[in-house]
């Protein structure tokens, strides 16, 4: 079946495959929202440790789904891996630094003898909560803002900006993202204590934490999204690549699919926190959650599709990555494409396992069982 | 462009990626073998009902998550440093690379992820039934995420299943089975997942003997050593059967990475096997010096038998690959390093005719690519001399290692005996032993990634890509930072997870748990 596709719409598939992970991935990033939210949900050692054990289920997806998300990247767009990976050198390797600590946090937190204390993991539950998301948001927006890379004889890439990606993390534009992300994480990380821990002042002060965090978002996320749309964007439709005006306003005209997912996904961002804070609800993240990501898929769809380019260059414009110049071979991204058949199983038996695990609450009493709580 | 790229950048990558790679290794195999084992232990507790064996489950499954920790932390790193320290690498071969890299995120990954959290959360609130459902697939897992690496490792070693394109500029992958079911792949997966099992065996049997030294938890500790012991034995016995084959592998896709694993200079027919002894220091490609000083315990025929199953068959040394030997029809070097800057100018010219719209120059250019097209990478290659990696590094890591197995072969065999007639316990030289061997499989298996991998040299693909223009483009600087930096977190989490390991087995009674 994928076999008869065309190379555009293989690449084209890829993308929406590539974004709907990244969207994804903002989804789980209530886990990092949540280890923000630690010291001001769990003021006593006990309810630290209930947050932490809420948390340290459901950690693993999250990352799981980065590591996915960068496969995905190098399996479909190689190029995009070489040139951002490499080129924003600085830029990622702080990331994964954010990351492989939160790895061992959970499991060290509180076991004798773990060298750097109760403190130090949890100072790292907190960096990862902190810098790794806020980072992400930085470099997804450089698929936006741009990067300053070249690229040579065969497309091996030089990055032109001695800060190695840092530089991007000095962009009012990419910064805002970041920071939306961040109290978008910390939002919906208050909308899943609510669901997953039963606890009367544990609920209490998430669901303040809920209004709290999504204030700070809404007007950092709407400036940042105003923005977008009146930025210029590069445009290969023609043979040489140009700056085109408002390229990504026009793309949602002329993709009224994507400009109406948009909203849609906004709107149910919106219900999800209308339903915490008015009806009391404890579901919230149930619409937080999807609802960010079709927002974030939708906004990923703008950066590849339409003839714009996901990562375009600031040094030369020639060199600007797109889904057509980026992308692996006909053979690989069919193959690929079948296996990706399987993503759906693959959320299917996370829901199911979800389902049996969170059917029981999290409560006080159960940290003293060695049989529900591992942390 | 590539001219940009530093020597230094190279090293220090190199230098990172094997600090990542022998560092996320010290972890891995405990998670392979582990994870079954426990799987095993779970399935008895879940037949007999028996709550010792729950107990039994538990307190491994307990240093089994304290060691999965930082195998998850250092996996990450090592898959996207593919991007970050080997950028040309990514791009010029990351249309077959990425694939297995994709898959093994979206089919084991996702798997010990979800799973691994009903293992350490779930025990009530899932049924017992699907609690061991949950161990096992984690288990699977984790061999099957193994399984995904490996071919990928298995390709950089046997680049099968693919060409250059030249429109691109670029290798691409033409069949995904040739890749996936390699028979380098299959081997290293079978003689890493074994070398998995005698790791966890040798961890298990190591903390189990201690106990009993000290007298304590020995209901656990009997059941454990026995268990351990079995696994173990098979394991060994296994391993060497597939380093059987892996050898075989070696000798027919790279011949300079057998000739330094056996230090040989000279090919010849019917060649032996240097078991034991003492490599030359002074010796040099092209000299007449011996390769050994002092006395060697020779095993005659062993290596021509060992390579191709044939006592006679010829095998190339290093100096016959070197300076070419035409009587064999080895070809030298220099003549391969002339062919590939053949291909290499003939590429540069067909983009050029192509450009310019010359249909029929760019067709030439091409043909004559494609007739040295497998000498492509050593285009790139500076001296002959560059194609033989490290020989004393190779050559004793490598037989430190087939040491080591025949060595723990014998351990395992005789603590299962001593077990099974259950006299173990009066033999506190044996679990002294025991105990102080518990190193060794780890020993092994860093020795055996020093062979796979320094003795490829100077390829990061074999023939096709050199290591010397597949880093990043960056300045040495910032890959001599990231380098210590990694050290200091891999040094902090070892510290960490040494303490917590031994402060776990330590406080650890029987008695005190239910
Ligand atoms: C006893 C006989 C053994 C033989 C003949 C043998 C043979 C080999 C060979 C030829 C390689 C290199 C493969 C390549 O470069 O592609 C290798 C690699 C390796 N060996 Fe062994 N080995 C033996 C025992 C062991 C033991 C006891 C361990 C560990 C417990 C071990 C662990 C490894 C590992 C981890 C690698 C790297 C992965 C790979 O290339 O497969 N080996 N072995």
């Amino acid at each position: 079946m994928f076999n008869q596709l065309d190379m555009l719409t293989l690449q084209m598939y890829w993308w929406v495959i590539v974004s709907l992970l990244a969207g994804l991935l903002v989804f789980m990033f209530f886990v990092q929202g949540g280890q923000t939210l630690l010291w001001q949900i769990g003021r006593t050692e006990e309810e630290k440790t209930m947050i932490v054990n809420s948390l340290g289920r459901k950690w693993e997806l999250g990352y799981t789904t980065l590591v996915l998300f960068g496969g995905a990247m190098f399996a479909a767009f190689p190029l995009f891996y070489s040139v951002s990976f490499g080129g924003a050198f600085w830029v990622w390797l702080s990331i994964l630094f954010s990351f492989s600590i939160q790895a061992v946090a959970y499991e060290f937190r509180k076991k004798p003898n773990n060298f750097l204390g109760a403190k130090g993991y949890e100072t790292f539950l907190l960096i990862n909560g902190i810098l790794g998301v806020i980072l992400i948001g930085t470099a997804v927006a450089t698929m936006f803002s741009g990067a300053n890379f070249e690229r040579g004889e065969f497309n091996f890439s030089i990055w032109k900006h001695p800060l190695r990606g840092l530089e991007a993390a000095f962009n009012l534009f990419n910064v805002l993202l970041g920071i939306a992300l961040f109290f978008l994480a910390r939002t919906m990380g208050a909308m899943y204590f609510l669901n997953n821990i039963d606890d009367e002042v544990i609920r209490e002060r998430s669901r303040k934490e809920v209004g709290i965090n999504f204030a700070a978002f809404l007007p950092v996320f709407l400036i940042f999204a105003v923005w977008l749309l009146l930025r210029s964007g590069v445009d290969t439709s023609s043979t040489m690549p140009a700056m085109q005006p408002y390229k990504y306003a026009l793309s949602l005209v002329q993709m009224p699919a994507v400009a109406i997912l948009l909203l849609t996904g906004v709107a149910i961002v919106l219900y999800g926190v209308y339903a915490t804070w008015f009806q009391n609800s404890k579901n919230g993240l149930w619409f937080t959650g999807p609802g960010a990501v079709l927002t974030v898929f939708s906004v990923l769809l703008l950066a590849g599709l339409n003839h714009a380019s996901f990562y375009p260059s600031n040094a030369d414009i020639k060199s600007s990555l797109t889904i057509q110049n980026a992308s692996s071979s006909r053979f690989t991204l069919v193959t690929m494409s079948y296996v990706s058949l399987f993503v759906p199983v693959v959320l299917g038996y996370i829901a199911i396992v979800w389902r049996a695990m969170d059917s029981k609450k999290i409560t006080r009493e159960e940290g003293q069982n060695p049989d529900s709580s591992a942390y | 462009m590539i001219e940009q790229l530093q020597q230094g950048t190279v090293e220090w990558g190199r230098a990172t990626f094997a600090l990542t790679a022998l560092y996320h290794f010290l972890f891995v195999p405990l998670t392979l073998g582990l994870s079954f084992i426990i799987a095993f232990m779970e399935s008895m507790y879940v037949k007999t009902g028996n709550d010792e064996w729950k107990k039994i489950t538990k307190f491994w499954m307990k240093l089994f998550g304290i060691n999965f920790a930082i195998g998850v932390a250092t996996g990450l790193i090592l898959e996207f440093e593919f991007g970050t320290h080997w950028a040309n690498y990514s791009w010029l071969v990351g249309d077959i690379f990425g694939a297995p890299l994709a898959i093994e995120g979206l089919f084991a990954f996702f798997l010990e992820a979800t799973f691994f959290a009903v293992m350490f959360f779930g025990w009530d609130r899932v049924s017992k039934g699907f609690h061991l459902f949950s161990t096992w697939v984690v288990a699977v897992g984790s061999n099957l995420s193994a399984f995904w690496i490996l071919v990928a490792n298995g390709w950089m070693q046997n680049p099968v299943g693919t060409h250059f394109n030249p429109d691109t500029m670029r290798n691409e992958m033409l069949s995904f089975l040739e890749v996936a079911l390699s028979p380098t792949a299959i081997d290293k997966f079978a003689h890493t997942t074994a070398a998995g099992f005698i790791v966890s065996s040798l961890f298990v049997m190591g903390i189990s003997a201690w106990f009993i030294l000290k007298k304590r938890n020995l209901r656990l500790s009997r059941v454990s050593i026995v268990t351990a012991s079995t696994f173990g034995l098979l394991a060994t016995m296994f391993i060497i059967l597939t380093g059987d084959k892996s050898a075989h592998d070696v000798a027919h896709t790279q011949p300079a990475k057998l000739a330094a694993m056996e230090a040989l200079y000279d090919g010849d027919s019917g060649v032996g096997i240097t078991a034991i002894g003492y490599l030359n220091p002074n010796k040099k490609l092209g000299d007449k010096e011996p390769e050994f000083i002092g006395p060697t315990v020779e095993l005659p025929f062993a290596l021509s038998l060992l390579s191709f199953h044939d006592f006679n068959a010829y095998i190339p040394g290093m100096n016959d690959l070197v300076y070419g030997n035409k009587e064999r029809g080895v070809m030298s070097a220099s003549e391969r390093i002339e062919k590939g800057k053949k291909a290499i100018e003939d590429l540069r010219s067909y983009k050029k005719a192509k450009e310019s719209g010359d249909k029929l120059a760019a067709d030439a250019y091409l043909a004559s690519f494609r007739e040295n097209e497998k000498h492509f990478g050593y285009g790139f290659l500076k001296n002959p001399e560059e194609i033989i990696p490290p020989v004393g590094i190779t050559f004793y890591s490598f037989h430190l290692m087939v040491g080591l197995g025949f060595y723990l072969l014998v351990l395992f065999a005789v603590v299962l005996h001593f077990s099974m007639i259950h006299a173990l316990e009066n033999q506190k030289w044996l679990l002294w032993i025991v105990f102080l061997s518990f190193p060794l499989g780890w020993v092994a298996t860093e020795a055996g990634w020093i062979v796979a991998e320094v003795g490829r040299q100077p390829w990061a693909i074999q023939d096709m890509l050199p290591v010397s223009i597949a880093s990043t483009i960056i300045d040495t600087g910032s890959v001599i930072a990231a380098f210590f930096l990694f050290a200091a977190l891999f040094t902090i989490l070892a510290i960490a997870e040494l303490g917590i390991m031994i402060a776990q087995i330590r406080k650890f009674r029987e008695e005190d748990h239910v």
